[in-house]
């Protein structure tokens, strides 16, 4: 490891560190916010839960690559707009969390549910309530599978020119020069155990009464 | 985008070793060779673990590791120490492919030991109790049973073996991401496009044709993908896990009167 | 026969030292079945599962017909052994025809020998031959049942084990399957060792009933008859549970219980409250047996709200409660008698034919008649006098309990 390269090219790296900590947490947190009703709705009417997942399905078997490079037609900005990685990887985030969504929604026990009607909550606030608090550590599970999948896919957009941390691997293929790229692999996994903590504390937060619980 | 379809109705660019179906044979290959060695070394393991069920919060915590390092990164780092060492075609390749079929591991790992787990204790104990030596179950009962999930992590793990060796063209190797590279150095967005959608389509035909596969392996009696209606937290980051690179998501069976 | 000698199992050392079973020396006899019964933790399960060696005795010796199960290879031996289990344990992946035909197939038959043996034996636990094809998810829980009993026979062991086999399905079912059990067994003859935490299933079952206490002690083994009338200590005693004098009454046939002629009326007939004899009770119901041509009781009704000039229909009747037949224990005769609205049991023949009724009184004087008589029996014997009259085995086991 060659610490003056890494000294001398503080700046660069901290700025595509800075791009990279924002092109992975915007799309996580938009693909929440997204997936959450959508989830919601697959999970309240049944025949919507077969298509949603099925498109999901789709969407998330195309390559990211594949999909890094046709949303700028689409989207009508440039190849290297980090625009594209931002709108590629929130579709991937919902497309992961809409079926979290419906599932964790669906882990909660009916009679809860029943009680929370027969109490009189409107099916909305049922929803906000009392159901997606109580499926909360599911959909967690399913957010740090996400962010840190993130993580990872947004270096694979370095191929096309955006700035971020994957920069450093090109930097150090073609100067053939190892430093650069085990940098970048350990910020990536760094950040990656950063957003996996952060939401890990956040849920524990969230549902004070599983800590009760276990406690006992 | 028709500049795209102009590339991809073009007769040259499917002839030739640059060509469509020359490209195809190569991420194939890839794709078969890594899948070849992940399914040798991952399903023996998973079904042991799953066996015995110990070991399961180390196997489930290098798969979340796995899935935290960035491909790219790792894929230029193996490529690197290959070319110093080696000589040759082996010097890319030979790494590629070990990237390529350490990625494509942990689906297969985890559903390979959460689908053995999740055989019913009942039905091993009778099938244990009716005479059948451990090895016997392993193979008729628990094996065929967990064959559902075991498949859903095969597919997994080929589409994150596609995508991956998609990426993989950065270190010279062949198949379609060589359109995207090549096509993003020569400015040529057509050709960056086309590669995008064989990729694509290479990957939902794929993962069409192992779900057509498995339809056929898999006995009728056993409900497709295991959701259960009460999905745990770690009966759901199993799921999430097979869906981790990047999967298919199928709607589970919902009977309505399914527990 | 099945021998467990001296057999111990036991978990954990020192201070955390538990034993699941104690010292048992048993034998089970050979073409009868013999109940483990016991409440949770007694280790019932624990002595069965050591019979195919599912769990190995810390010491000991378990024997079948003289040859020490640990002689034999282990998958070898459970492949004699028929096994049932709670929940049956089918396979998921195999359809209903395949599941059954697994021993067969496993020691070498060719699938569709197997297979054929396997639709004999699916008729014989009462399921349609369509059933084969199904998988078990198709398959209700006594539907299941049914068929892990069948799997079990399919290699036609002479031993099998069967834990809490009815346990997982709803009183109606478990009862259906309880029945048929015993009409299987009673053409099939096999040595069966029976697990089970429910009494009644136990006293219904079972030959000889082997009560286990908490600790792998062995309380009592004995007829159902004999371990409700002289349970051997109070565990037992309280384990069967406080009405154990009334279950007792389910081992003595009624016999000679008087049968008073009783007045009909034909279903379908017209008849009017003129009937009703002047001297009876007018603030009470006059109850008349109402039968059909086949001389079979349909109900009672009450003379004198018989609309004259009307055919007596069902909707006229009120049914009443057990009928009082041949065979019939003690017990069933009181309950005739109580579940009747007009107090009387109805008596019928071999053929279901109303022959007469018989009173709660006189029933109460036969019970009591048995019960000093046994008395006298115990005395002779110097045992101490239990509350209920016992009946001798064979009556016990003849006798049909309601």
């Amino acid at each position: 490891m060659n610490w003056n390269w890494l000294n001398r090219n503080t700046d660069q790296i901290l700025s595509w560190l800075l791009a990279h900590l924002w092109l992975a947490a915007l799309p996580t947190l938009l693909g929440l916010l997204l997936a959450l009703p959508l989830g919601a709705l697959a999970f309240r009417y049944r025949w919507s839960y077969a298509t949603l997942i099925t498109l999901a399905g789709l969407l998330y078997t195309i390559p990211s690559l594949a999909l890094f490079v046709v949303l700028p037609g689409i989207l009508g900005t440039r190849i290297l707009n980090p625009l594209n990685v931002v709108v590629a990887l929130t579709l991937y985030t919902v497309a992961l969390l809409v079926r979290v969504v419906a599932d964790a929604l669906d882990s909660v026990p009916p009679l809860v549910r029943q009680s929370a009607t027969a109490m009189g909550y409107r099916p909305i606030r049922s929803l906000i309530n009392v159901q997606l608090p109580l499926a909360i550590p599911v959909i967690g599970a399913g957010l740090r599978v996400a962010a840190v999948s993130n993580v990872s896919l947004v270096s694979v957009a370095a191929l096309l020119g955006v700035p971020q941390l994957g920069q450093l691997f090109l930097v150090g293929f073609q100067l053939n020069f190892y430093t650069p790229i085990v940098a970048g692999i350990v910020l990536c996994l760094l950040v990656a155990a950063i957003f996996d903590t952060i939401i890990l504390v956040a849920v524990r937060i969230a549902t004070p009464w599983t800590r009760a619980v276990s406690h006992r | 985008m028709t500049g795209a379809w102009t590339w991809l109705t073009t007769g040259a660019n499917w002839s030739g070793s640059g060509g469509v179906p020359a490209r195809l044979l190569e991420h194939l290959w890839y794709t078969f060779l890594a899948l070849a060695i992940a399914l040798v070394i991952a399903l023996p393991i998973g079904a042991a673990i799953g066996h015995t069920g110990r070991l399961t919060g180390l196997v489930s915590g290098l798969a979340n590791a796995l899935r935290a390092l960035p491909t790219l990164g790792l894929l230029i780092l193996l490529a690197l120490w290959g070319l110093g060492t080696f000589k040759g075609d082996i010097a890319l390749l030979g790494p590629a492919i070990a990237v390529l079929a350490i990625l494509a591991i942990p689906p297969i790992l985890s559903n390979t030991y959460a689908g053995i787990a999740a055989v019913d204790p009942a039905t091993r104990d009778a099938a244990k109790g009716m005479g059948m030596t451990g090895r016997e179950v392993l193979t008729k009962v628990e094996l065929p049973v967990a064959l559902p999930l075991i498949m859903s992590g095969i597919r997994s793990a080929f589409l994150q073996v596609v995508a991956t060796a998609t990426i993989a063209a950065v270190v010279s190797l062949g198949g379609f991401g060589r359109y995207v590279i090549d096509g993003n150095s020569q400015q040529n967005y057509s050709m960056m496009v086309a590669g995008a959608i064989l990729v694509a389509v290479l990957a939902i035909l794929g993962d069409r044709i192992l779900a057509l596969i498995g339809h056929f392996v898999i006995s009728p009696g056993l409900t497709g993908r295991k959701v259960r209606a009460r999905a745990t937290t770690s009966d759901l980051v199993v799921a999430i896990e097979q869906e981790g690179g990047s999967a298919v998501l199928e709607p589970a069976n919902r009977a309505g009167g399914d527990r | 026969m099945i021998n467990f000698d001296d057999v111990s199992k036991i978990f954990g050392e020192g201070d955390h030292r538990t034993a699941a079973v104690e010292d048992l020396t048993i034998e089970i006899p050979t073409g009868k079945i013999t109940v483990f019964v016991g409440p949770s933790g007694c280790g019932k399960t624990t002595s069965l599962r050591m019979i195919n060696r599912m769990i190995e005795p810390t010491s000991g010796t378990v024997l079948i017909d003289g040859v020490d199960t640990r002689s034999i290879d282990a998958p070898k031996l459970r492949r004699g052994i028929g096994y049932v289990i709670q929940n049956a344990g089918l396979f998921p992946h195999r359809t209903v025809l395949d599941n059954i035909a697994t021993v067969p197939v496993l020691d070498g038959q060719s699938r569709k020998a197997a297979r054929a043996v396997a639709a004999e034996l699916l008729e014989r636990v009462g399921l349609p031959e369509s059933m084969g094809s199904r998988y078990p998810a198709q398959l209700s829980g006594g539907q299941q049942q049914r068929v892990g009993v069948a799997r079990a026979l399919a290699a036609d062991p002479p031993v099998m084990l069967m834990d809490e086999p009815f346990s997982a399905v709803d009183p109606v079912v478990r009862a259906q399957l309880q029945d048929e059990f015993l009409r299987l067994q009673g053409e099939l003859g096999k040595t069966i060792v029976f697990v089970t935490h429910d009494i009644d299933e136990a006293v219904k079952i079972g030959d000889r009933i082997a009560v286990f206490a908490v600790g792998g002690r062995l309380a009592q083994y004995a007829t159902p008859a004999e371990v409700l009338s002289h349970p051997a200590d109070d565990f037992v005693a309280d384990f069967v549970g406080h009405d154990r004098g009334y279950r007792a009454l389910s081992f003595t046939v009624a016999g000679n219980l008087p049968v008073r002629d009783e007045p009909t009326l034909l279903l379908g007939s017209t008849a009017d409250p003129s009937l009703v004899p002047p001297d009876a009770q007018p603030s009470e119901p006059y109850w008349v047996l109402v039968v059909d041509d086949a001389r079979q009781p349909r109900g009672w009704v009450d003379a004198r709200r018989i609309t004259a000039g009307r055919p007596l229909g069902l909707g006229d009747l009120v049914l009443g409660g057990s009928l009082v037949g041949p065979q019939s224990s003690l017990r069933t005769a009181l309950d005739a008698a109580l579940s009747s609205p007009s107090g009387r049991g109805v008596a019928i023949d071999a053929d279901g034919r109303v022959i007469g009724t018989v009173e709660a009184r006189d029933v109460l004087d036969a019970i009591e008649t048995a019960r000093v008589a046994q008395g006298l029996l115990d005395a002779a014997d110097q045992r101490p006098v239990s509350g209920a009259p016992a009946g001798d085995a064979e009556q016990a086991a003849a006798a049909v309990p309601s």
